[in-house]
């Protein structure tokens, strides 16, 4: 079997009200915190037959449903 | 009038707009998202709710139902489509409208009434309103605060897309007027041709006194409007 983790985080470029939250958190903790920014992480469980599309596949899923190109960036790693 | 009002698993206020237009004396249908044809509709309704739990993105995975490869087909060939809230959200995942809309802000639900100014009133769905005319219609949502690059919101003000702005009560566009933190104040726009509209508010809640108010009958009643001179003068 094949696993594809997947990160998928917003832009830079979008301001990240989740993030920002737990930045103020951090320095009202008094850690010396210069940004966080909150992301989803996924695991995709692939079988075997699709080791040699699998690549393409997980661009094809990140870019329909995983991710929205519109406001998040994403990559992934395959392994097994 | 036929008037289609999808129903996805998680909506919720699909009954609300399903009574909004017995009110205007229609008479909707509900269509099942795992349907495939919107075959003889002249509008069809994506209510607000919760589809799928908004598991992932608000919308996303709506956006993939059955029913909508034929909703995105009636929309792209003229066809009137109204997304309201949810209806809005998978609107933008679909590509029909652009931008998306990501967390309010403040990062709390908001549910209270909102003042919005009217942008355009030669819409389908606006003709009974004039410009600039300040109305007042709940909003509902956690993720309502739109958003879109400089180039995308430069094309929105080029084509006049932008349909509703949130205001205050006297009608400024600022932050304050703003429940959510929306690029422009935006709360609901329309596609080039003007035959899709998405907004955040929901009109449906407000054609009655009764329930509140009727400032939201408008938007009915320019459907209507726009459905009886297109009858009577031909498409």
């Amino acid at each position: 079997m094949l696993k594809a983790k997947v990160t998928v985080i917003l832009k830079n470029s979008i301001l990240d009200p989740q993030g920002s939250a737990v930045e103020k958190a951090l320095r009202s903790m008094d850690y010396p915190v210069e940004s966080v920014r909150i992301g989803k992480f996924m695991e995709v469980n692939l079988p075997e037959e699709a080791r040699d599309q699998a690549e393409e596949i997980m661009h094809e899923i990140c870019r329909k449903l995983l991710s929205n190109p519109v406001i998040e960036d994403y990559s992934f790693e395959l392994e097994g | 009038m036929k008037i289609g009002i999808v129903r996805f698993p998680g909506s919720n206020c699909e009954v609300d707009c399903f009574e909004a237009w017995r009110v205007l004396g229609e008479d909707p249908k509900m269509i099942w998202h795992q349907e495939t044809s919107v075959q003889g509709y002249d509008l069809i309704v994506l209510p607000g709710g919760f589809s799928y739990g908004d598991y992932l993105r608000t919308g996303a995975i709506a956006r993939f139902s059955p029913i909508m490869e034929d909703v995105i087909r009636f929309a792209k060939n003229g066809g009137l489509v109204w997304g309201i809230c949810n209806g809005f959200q998978i609107l933008t995942e679909c590509g029909l409208l652009p931008g998306a809309l990501l967390r309010n802000r403040e990062l709390h639900f908001i549910c209270g009434p909102q003042y919005l100014r009217v942008e355009r009133d030669d819409l389908a769905y606006t003709n009974q309103y004039k410009q600039s005319d300040i109305i007042q219609i709940p909003v509902n949502h956690g993720e309502g605060n739109y958003t879109i690059d400089d180039e995308g919101l430069k094309e929105l003000k080029a084509n006049n897309q932008i349909v509703f702005r949130y205001v205050t009560a006297q009608g400024e566009v600022n932050d304050q007027g703003s429940p959510n933190g929306s690029r422009d104040n935006i709360a609901g726009i329309v596609n080039k041709e003007g035959n899709i509209l998405g907004m955040m508010p929901h009109p449906e809640r407000v054609v009655e006194e009764i329930i509140g108010g009727t400032d939201g009958r408008g938007m009915f009643l320019s459907i209507l409007n726009h459905w009886e001179r297109r009858m009577k003068h031909g498409a």
